[in-house]
């Protein structure tokens, strides 16, 4: 890992891994992710989602519409 | 209070059904089981005596404490003669005074007569007894003595002079049936027998002697005298307050000669310690006076810069304008704050409301953060709150124990001495750790199962223990469909039933037997009352948080949640981790554990404070050192906290200290985060401030100021001060007010109150209406969050792997007479024990490298290199090294890396790849770090 925003897609993926086996993954792992971190967190990696999971840049996506 | 000694009713009281006897001609209604001495005593009946005490069992030894029978012959022991129902005692006749006169003349005639001049003059049990008695002269001539023996001067806190013993086993069975230790016994026979630390050449400095104190107590005369005592004399008044060290919370005595501090003596009242102590609570307060402490404030424009004193006012006005430039610039979110769990509740509190209500933003964190973080999340997850669940006299009902990634008898030495009692008693004991810890096996211990785990895998271990706890048919189903959401467990079950959960699938991972993990997952569910003890093995892991929730599913499953004897209890590593995480430290919640986002909680807090709340969750520690290498976050104050020798990777937190234009560090020392402050507010002691520790087990308890703080200010009046500065126009008088505050704001605390935790001790949130006085156990009717919650936890490995360049595995940890960063141990003699950080490294390795004990040895990982001595040791297995990181030169977090817990961001200090080699010097890192703390901590001299 280098740099903040490799960090936080580690911390995103390492969250959605963790969260892989509930029922809807997704949701859990937005909901992680909207309950627990800074707002620029977020907003760092909505503007650049490279290197995501496939999980992970689901629940991205869900946090992007929220935002709305 | 004027000094008092503190009651000794001679024996511990019976648990018996009331029993009545005549004393003395006066009736006395006691639990059977409890001695004729105790009955005597509960009604102020002070019958003389020597070798009885009664934090241990009668031992009947001294023959003074005897007493007539009514229709029985012979004078009987008080002390080892229970009360019956109908038994009628005399304790003063003609005959007893004279026999009692007769065995105190032989004990002074073997004892100096130098009383006038004796430390212990005035606080010796034997000159009280032998006034008692009617002692007025000794008719024996000068003989064979013992007088005129050597002392023991080699412990840093208290002598031993055997000239002045009279050998009532008073100390030996301290250190046995108290400490648990068995480091002390009674050497020789008859005239001969002696008092003896270890083998005859050692002393007690090199004996097994851990240094509780115990011995010290219970010694009647000044054999075994505090060397403090000694120097200054004996104390004049008492108060009673709560130790600054560990998780356990110690109750003592401060016991004063005017504003000195004289001793700190356990308070046999205290509920968490019941009257014991440790080395560090016990004598390790020698840093509150130290000479490197800093008492007055200090500022510079930049860290290459000297220190400039300034006034508190001068300083509060800079911090404040500094914090508010940058706000002006950066943005309102560019600053945060750090509370402290070393600092009180009153004290944490103000300053999370510091950041909520002064800086305008939710970036506040606590260095819970990379301890029991995960400790928080798991058990709120799974029960619904975010603590454990019993309290401390729990282990006294317990059957069996597992241990897992904690090392009670040096992380929380006072309780480990209460659980290795309950284990000699006969509880099983379960240890899941990869160190063989030393309750493995310790005197007349020995762990029933020991699973020698590799690092990281502690999810495997406790999901193949479930395996076999459901496969096998052994959990209490009944339990779960009455307590627990069955959906989620049949969920659950399903998983951990899996064959590719099985001990023996899992081996590869975990290294562990799986025969013996099976045997210790039986035992665990069919042995009776079982209790998980955790500590920072189990949360300081990339899946901290999935640890805890698999510990809290074992309990849910074999039922063992709701009563005492039972239960989930993290061992908190500082004094008020609980507490800090309880007042709302972390920066996504406010106190009581209530999200941040949540509208009602936060409209009760706008209307209290009388300011608007950032609805969304802040800053964590990491993320803030990462915003500032970013350039986003630029101003932090840190009380009591020292993020650059505590947090891992240590260069990306100087790097992140360094981006940083205003930190303000708020300590007792220079210390290393420091090194890149540009304000020092001086902090005060706990000996120097009120307020309230919350232990591990939940219980608020008082710290009482026992002297004027010497840098002037108490810690909640310097936060007080920068938020006046910054405009809010706090006006607290006394702490208890901000107790108020909290009780006002937080549900859990509704019924806590100084003067109520002056009137019962301490109380164990959460204290409300339906429970005013506390509740010791949690979960009795049913969980926090209703329904417990099952949590499919599956292994994932961490991403910190070893290979052929980083082939050990480095797991970090402390010792008993070190505390976390050593900021206040290292300056006490509490250095004679450890005065360097050491890496323990298995035989095999060390030949494999050509290294043997006292060799240093350069230790690398991928995020950096530092130097240290080895010590081989096979309490780490092959493949495992282990050092601790009490010392600003070792610099230990140099090595360990930033991955960290996935929920909670708690850093996995407990397992970093590394290679070691042998050395001959510092590393260029460790040569610059020291250059640039000598150049830090300059000082202008005062003009």
């Amino acid at each position: 890992m280098s740099g903040t925003h490799d960090h936080l897609v580690y911390m995103a993926n390492q969250i959605a891994a963790n969260l892989a086996m509930e029922a809807d993954a997704v949701k859990a792992t937005a909901d992680h992710i909207e309950a627990f971190w800074d707002p620029r967190m977020v907003a760092a990696v909505l503007s650049d989602g490279a290197g995501l999971s496939p999980v992970a840049a689901a629940a991205f996506e869900v946090l992007r519409g929220a935002e709305v | 209070m004027t000094y008092q000694p503190q009651s000794d009713l001679g024996t511990p009281a019976g648990t018996g059904e009331p029993v009545t006897l005549t004393i003395d001609g006066r009736a006395v209604t006691v639990p059977a089981g409890t001695s004729v001495m105790r009955a005597a005593a509960e009604i102020g009946t002070a019958i003389p005596k020597l070798c009885a005490t009664d934090n241990m069992k009668a031992f009947g030894s001294c023959r003074l404490c005897l007493v007539e029978v009514e229709g029985r012959r012979g004078t009987p022991a008080s002390c080892t003669t229970p009360a019956e129902a109908g038994m009628v005692v005399h304790t003063q006749t003609p005959q007893l005074q004279k026999l009692r006169k007769g065995v105190m003349e032989l004990y002074i005639s073997d004892h100096p007569l130098d009383c006038l001049t004796c430390a212990a003059n005035g606080d010796c049990e034997l000159q009280d007894q032998a006034g008692a008695v009617g002692l007025r002269d000794v008719r024996y001539a000068a003989g064979d003595n013992h007088l005129g023996q050597a002392k023991d001067l080699s412990n840093p806190y208290f002598d031993f002079d055997p000239s002045k013993c009279i050998v009532c086993s008073r100390c030996v069975r301290a250190c046995d049936e108290v400490q648990g230790t068995f480091a002390l016994t009674i050497d020789g026979m008859g005239f001969g027998s002696k008092v003896s630390a270890g083998t005859a050449a050692d002393d007690f400095l090199s004996s097994e002697c851990v240094s509780c104190g115990a011995c010290v107590q219970a010694c009647p005369t000044a054999t075994l005298q505090e060397r403090a005592v000694v120097e200054i004399g004996t104390p004049e008044r008492s108060v009673v307050t709560t130790c600054a060290y560990c998780g356990v919370g110690c109750t003592f005595r401060a016991e004063m000669r005017g504003e000195q501090l004289v001793r700190m003596v356990p308070w046999k009242d205290g509920k968490a310690n019941r009257g014991h102590s440790c080395v560090k609570g016990r004598f390790a307060w020698g840093y509150a006076n130290h000479q490197e402490r800093i008492l007055n404030p200090m500022i510079r424009a930049s860290i290459d810069q000297p220190w400039r004193e300034v006034s508190w006012d001068e300083a509060f006005a800079h911090a404040a304008s500094e914090i508010r430039r940058i706000q002006a610039k950066y943005g309102k979110d560019s600053v945060g704050g750090i509370t402290s769990s070393r600092c009180t509740n009153e004290e944490t509190f103000l300053v999370q409301k510091l950041v909520r209500a002064g800086f305008q933003n939710n970036n506040v964190d606590t260095c819970a953060r990379v301890c029991h973080s995960p400790t928080g999340y798991g058990l709120k997850t799974t029960f619904g709150t975010s603590a454990g669940t019993q309290d401390f006299d729990s282990v006294e009902q317990c059957d069996v124990m597992l241990v897992i990634g904690a090392n009670p008898t040096d992380g929380h030495p006072v309780f480990a001495s209460r659980m290795k009692r309950r284990l000699r008693q006969g509880a099983k004991l379960i240890v899941v750790d990869p160190r063989r810890i030393d309750m493995v096996r310790t005197p007349h211990i020995e762990a029933e199962h020991h699973l020698p785990l590799r690092p990281g895998t502690n999810v495997a271990v406790l999901t193949a223990m479930a395996h076999v706890i459901v496969t096998e048919g052994l959990a209490d189903e009944a339990f779960v469909r009455e307590r627990c959401d069955w959906d989620e467990y049949r969920h659950w079950a399903d998983f951990v039933a899996n064959p590719r959960n099985a001990p023996e699938a899992l081996q590869p991972v975990t290294t562990v037997d799986p025969a013996e993990l099976r045997a210790a997952a039986r035992l665990y569910a069919t042995g009776g009352n079982a209790a998980i003890y955790y500590g920072l093995g189990v949360t300081e892991h990339s899946q901290g948080s999935s640890t805890v929730m698999a510990i809290a599913n074992l309990a849910m499953a074999t039922g063992n949640i709701g009563r005492p004897g039972v239960g989930v209890n993290p061992l908190r590593g500082q004094n008020n981790v609980q507490g800090a995480c309880d007042m709302g430290s972390f920066p996504h919640e406010l106190s009581g554990y209530r999200h941040i986002s949540d509208a009602a909680t936060r409209k009760l807090f706008e209307a209290d404070w009388g300011v608007a709340l950032d609805p969304e969750p802040g800053l964590r520690i990491p993320n803030m050192l990462d915003a500032a290498c970013d350039g986003s976050f630029k101003a932090l104050y840190v009380q009591g906290e020292d993020i650059l020798q505590s947090d891992p990777n240590t260069r990306h937190v100087s790097a992140g200290l360094a981006a940083m234009e205003c930190v303000i560090v708020h300590d007792l020392f220079l210390n290393e985060t420091a090194n890149y402050a540009h304000i020092f507010l001086p902090g005060s002691t706990f000996l120097e401030k009120n307020g309230t520790f919350t232990n591990a087990e939940r219980r608020i308890q008082p710290v009482r100021k026992v002297m004027t703080p010497i840098n002037g200010l108490e810690d909640w009046e310097v936060t007080q001060g920068l938020a006046n500065a910054l405009g809010l126009g706090w006006n607290y008088r006394h702490p208890s007010e901000i107790m108020d505050e909290i009780a006002r704001l937080t549900p859990t605390f509704a019924g806590v109150s100084f003067d109520r935790l002056d009137e019962l001790g301490s109380i164990q949130w959460p204290s409300t209406a339906a429970a005013p006085e506390g509740t010791p156990v949690m979960h009795i009717d049913g969980f926090v969050r209703g329904k417990g919650k099952f949590v499919v936890t599956d292994y994932i490995p961490t991403d910190e792997r070893t290979g052929p360049r980083f082939p050990l595995l480095l797991t970090t940890g402390r010792i008993l007479s070190q505390y976390n960063v050593g900021a206040q141990t290292r300056r006490t003699a509490n250095v004679v024990w450890h005065e360097e950080d050491l890496l323990e490294i298995h035989p095999v390795d060390a030949e494999d490298r050509g290294l043997k004990t006292g060799d240093w040895v350069r230790l690398a990982s991928r995020s950096g290199e530092t130097t240290l001595r080895a010590t081989v040791t096979d309490r780490v297995a092959p493949g495992v090294v282990y050092t601790t990181f009490h010392h600003p030169a070792t610099q230990a977090n140099v090595v360990t890396t930033d991955y960290s817990d996935w929920a909670t961001n708690c850093p996995e200090y407990k397992v970093t790849a590394v290679q070691v080699a042998a050395s001959n010097g510092p590393s260029d890192w460790q040569e610059d770090y020291e250059a640039l703390s000598e150049r830090s901590r300059r000082i202008e001299a005062a003009e």
